[in-house]
């Protein structure tokens, strides 16, 4: 009994129970027909909102004010360099991976340099960045789409029983991270700054060491998703990033982060972007018109939120 | 303001619990016109609840609440309190501080509207601090967050004692000293005398048994959620107060003889300067105790962040921790355990190679919860469910259990009662004599008496340096003001 009652406190129940009931309402509506490919689909998708959403949450877990907005264009620039870097070989594939990550710690590098530097607040620092790296993502790939090696794009589309390979590798993604925040130093270091900063220095926290490092390890993340999702379209796209930068911050909060700082969870995130991606399909598949879809989403996505907060939401 | 024979507060049978903990253990009290009355008890003893209560922030499991002999319990919040002229000072400030002194004070007196309301604010509140606090020296168009602990509180005071359309009737004042120097604490227990002889009530609640008993016409002791003793105050004494407490009488503070021996002997740990010209310099050295004193804010919280930094002008030779004394702003973690709150400050000691062992910081917070007596069943529990002395214990356990050798507390007794501090100011001793040294900022006489060694503050500079064997009342009160003042 008493085991179900803290089941019942966990704040990513709700993001799993929400995924959970739009897929059976998806089924049930198509008398369970294509279900499995949906939940197929849902977990390749889901994959690439909780690469984002994991530095994502760190970030947003920094305290109010703390968001990486450059994301997208993150994303765009690290799948545009190491795409073209490739040239669709196979045998450059690890120098891509690496030019990808790399990328992204750079721009990690500049967004807190700004930050910290410039004293410019996190959410327009990045704003600002971001139109530097997506003008240099244009200027790099000059609107060509440039096909991934074939390798990548097989390990991103590749399936074992079913299931793909890219969400399994995500899911062990997701298990590091879960580590990270709960059982390192440099986790609980993130969840005292989130609280109270100044506390947190006081406490013996190295407060900007940490902030460096999440913002930095944020921009990679995004990096790597560039890079698996440009294998996995068929080539890096100049808008490719475009629908990460809301989804990133949607997954984090209905997962059951709160959006204050100071409190975070994993498991939510992967509840949370199987949700996005199921409601999104369920809508498509009751022939649900773009304008009603998008109604739909965002008030499916505040009653997620209310419900999770149990109506005790810190403001 | 009517003046009814009766008294202006009735509790009768009070009683509240939170989840397990007997917070108040059916209490009555009745308050009359025109006293003053004192409220002491041990950290957790029930006193901030019951004020709570009486306030309207928390509703009584049963019991009833009368104002002017009309009972007012059902539906009681703290909108009705303000409208029957009950006000609170609060141990925890209340003020918003990204708003002006003024804009603050119109907060609780909406009655101060319409066109020119942030004139009639600055009037309102700027009279009741000159009042209250003659020489001040705080602007109302002040920020509140950039103002010091000490005069964020005169704010909250003089917020309390302002009257627009509502008198006030009753003022509650939970631990109004702790922030305050020596001084404006005089000035405000002075106003308290004034504002009593002209018919108003205040509950005075305090640590410092000196101030209720020259303050207070009735004072009631609290124990384990009940008032075990209530008299007119001229029947007790020190003594008589701390037996009915319930903890050992306080002994004389500790000769520390041995100072002189450190001092010569010793190595230098910190040497540290304040920015202010023709400062002497602060030296404190292997395992002494040394006292920053003087009147509140006057650059002893700064210059101890700055050996906290090992900043630029102070030289440092080990690792320091630090207590906080506003708790609020600089100690706590609302959102975690007690336990996590004391193990933050030495996580490195819970590493099983890159991992945190979360069992062994469960028992090391277990361990210090037993050692400096933190009033809770489980460590496991959330820290804002323990009182503000209580909180205050687990900041001080955090900072000593840290592998620190250098430890600086920032006015760390605040709300914290005389039992736990005797037993802290031992802790101390005995953790200095293995050979950890202590910079301590106190605006308390007492607390000064068990330093080694003290650094006389003002005005941003450290104007005079006394052994332990030189050290009175009147010669650090002497140098915390200007002679030519």
């Amino acid at each position: 009994m008493k085991r179900l009652a803290s089941l019942l406190k966990q704040p990513w129940l709700w993001a799993w129970g929400g995924a959970l009931a739009v897929w059976l309402a998806t089924a049930a509506y198509t008398q369970g027909q294509g279900s499995g490919q949906v939940l197929s689909a849902a977990l390749t998708f889901g994959a690439f909102f909780v690469i984002v959403a994991l530095g994502q949450m760190f970030v947003i877990t920094l305290g109010p004010g703390n968001v990486d907005l450059s994301i997208p264009a993150c994303m765009t620039l690290a799948g545009t360099v190491s795409m073209k870097a490739m040239e669709g070989s196979g045998a450059m594939l690890p120098i891509g991976l690496l030019l990808a990550l790399a990328v992204g710690l750079v721009v990690g590098g500049v967004n807190y340099t700004l930050i910290r530097l410039l004293r410019i607040p996190p959410i327009i620092a990045t704003l600002s960045s971001s139109f530097i790296f997506q003008s240099a993502a244009i200027w790099w790939n000059r609107g060509l789409r440039v096909k991934p090696p074939t390798a990548l794009a097989d390990f991103a589309t590749a399936k074992v029983a079913g299931i793909p390979v890219i969400a399994i590798a995500v899911i062990l993604l997701a298990a590091c991270g879960h580590v990270l925040l709960t059982r390192t130093v440099y986790g609980r270091s993130v969840v005292a700054i989130g609280q109270n900063m100044r506390a947190a220095h006081l406490a013996g926290i190295k407060v900007e060491r940490v902030r460096a490092a999440t913002y930095m390890m944020c921009a990679t993340l995004a990096g790597l998703c560039g890079f698996l999702l440009a294998g996995f379209s068929g080539g890096a796209a100049l808008n490719m990033g475009e629908e990460y930068l809301l989804s990133s911050i949607a997954v984090v909060v209905i997962g059951g982060t709160s959006v204050a700082g100071g409190f975070a969870n994993v498991p939510g995130l992967w509840g949370a972007a199987l949700f996005l991606f199921l409601l999104v399909t369920m809508l498509n598949t009751m022939g649900a018109g773009a304008g009603l879809r998008m109604v739909l989403t965002g008030l499916i996505i505040i009653g997620v939120i209310v419900a999770a907060s149990g109506g005790k939401r810190r403001t | 303001m009517s003046v009814t024979s009766g008294p202006i507060v009735r509790l009768d049978g009070v009683e509240k619990s939170f989840g397990a903990v007997r917070a108040l253990a059916s209490v009555s009290l009745d308050l009359m016109p025109g006293e003053c009355f004192g409220l002491v008890g041990h950290n957790g003893a029930g006193k901030s609840t019951l004020m709570n209560v009486l306030s309207g922030n928390l509703m009584p499991d049963s019991g009833q609440i009368l104002i002017g002999g009309e009972d007012v319990t059902a539906g009681y919040t703290p909108q009705t309190a303000m409208r029957h002229g009950v006000r609170c000072v609060y141990q925890e400030l209340s003020l918003c501080p990204n708003l002006t002194v003024a804009e603050n004070a119109r907060i609780s007196h909406p009655a101060v509207s319409g066109i020119g309301w942030r004139r009639a604010a600055r009037a309102l509140i700027g009279g009741k601090l000159d009042e209250v606090f003659p020489g001040h020296g705080i602007s109302t168009d002040d920020v509140v967050g950039d103002l010091s602990i000490a005069s964020r509180q005169m704010v909250e005071i003089s917020r309390a004692f302002a009257v627009t359309d509502v008198a006030a009737r009753v003022v509650i004042l939970d631990e109004p000293t702790s922030s305050l120097d020596a001084v404006a604490a005089e000035k405000l227990l002075k106003h308290v005398r004034r504002y009593v002889s002209e018919g108003g009530t205040v509950v005075l609640i305090s640590h410092l048994l000196g101030e209720i008993l020259d303050t207070s016409d009735r004072i009631a002791v609290m124990r384990d959620g009940g008032i075990v003793a209530l008299d007119e105050a001229s029947g007790f004494n020190r003594n008589s107060l701390v037996a009915a407490m319930g903890s050992v009488a306080e002994g004389a503070a500790q000769e520390a003889a041995e100072q002189a021996v450190i001092r010569a002997t010793a190595p230098v740990v910190v040497s540290a300067k304040p920015a202010a010209p023709e400062s002497l310099t602060l030296a404190a050295h292997k395992g002494e105790v040394v006292g920053l004193a003087g009147l509140a804010g006057q650059g002893q919280t700064e210059l101890l962040v700055k050996v906290f930094d090992h900043a630029a002008g102070t030289k440092v030779s080990g690792a320091v921790s630090l207590v906080a004394g506003d708790r609020q702003t600089d100690g706590v973690f609302p959102l975690w355990s007690i336990a996590e709150n004391i193990s933050i400050g030495s996580l490195r000691q819970f590493l099983d190679g890159f991992l945190l062992n979360h069992a062994r910081a469960h028992a090391f917070a277990e361990e210090w919860r037993r050692q400096i007596g933190i009033r809770t069943p489980d460590v496991a529990e959330p820290i804002l469910s323990l009182s503000g002395g209580n909180q205050q214990k687990a900041l001080f356990a955090r900072a000593l259990g840290a592998p620190a050798e250098i430890i600086v507390m920032d006015d760390p007794m605040r709300g914290v009662d005389v039992g736990t501090k005797q037993e802290v100011y031992g802790m101390i001793r005995e953790q200095a004599s293995r050979g950890r040294t202590f910079l301590w900022y106190t605006t308390e006489m007492d607390e000064l008496r068990n330093c080694d060694h003290v650094y006389v503050f003002r005005e941003g500079a450290i104007v005079a340096d006394l052994a332990h064997s030189e050290m009175t009342e009147e010669r650090v009160l002497h140098a915390s003001f200007r002679a030519d003042a």
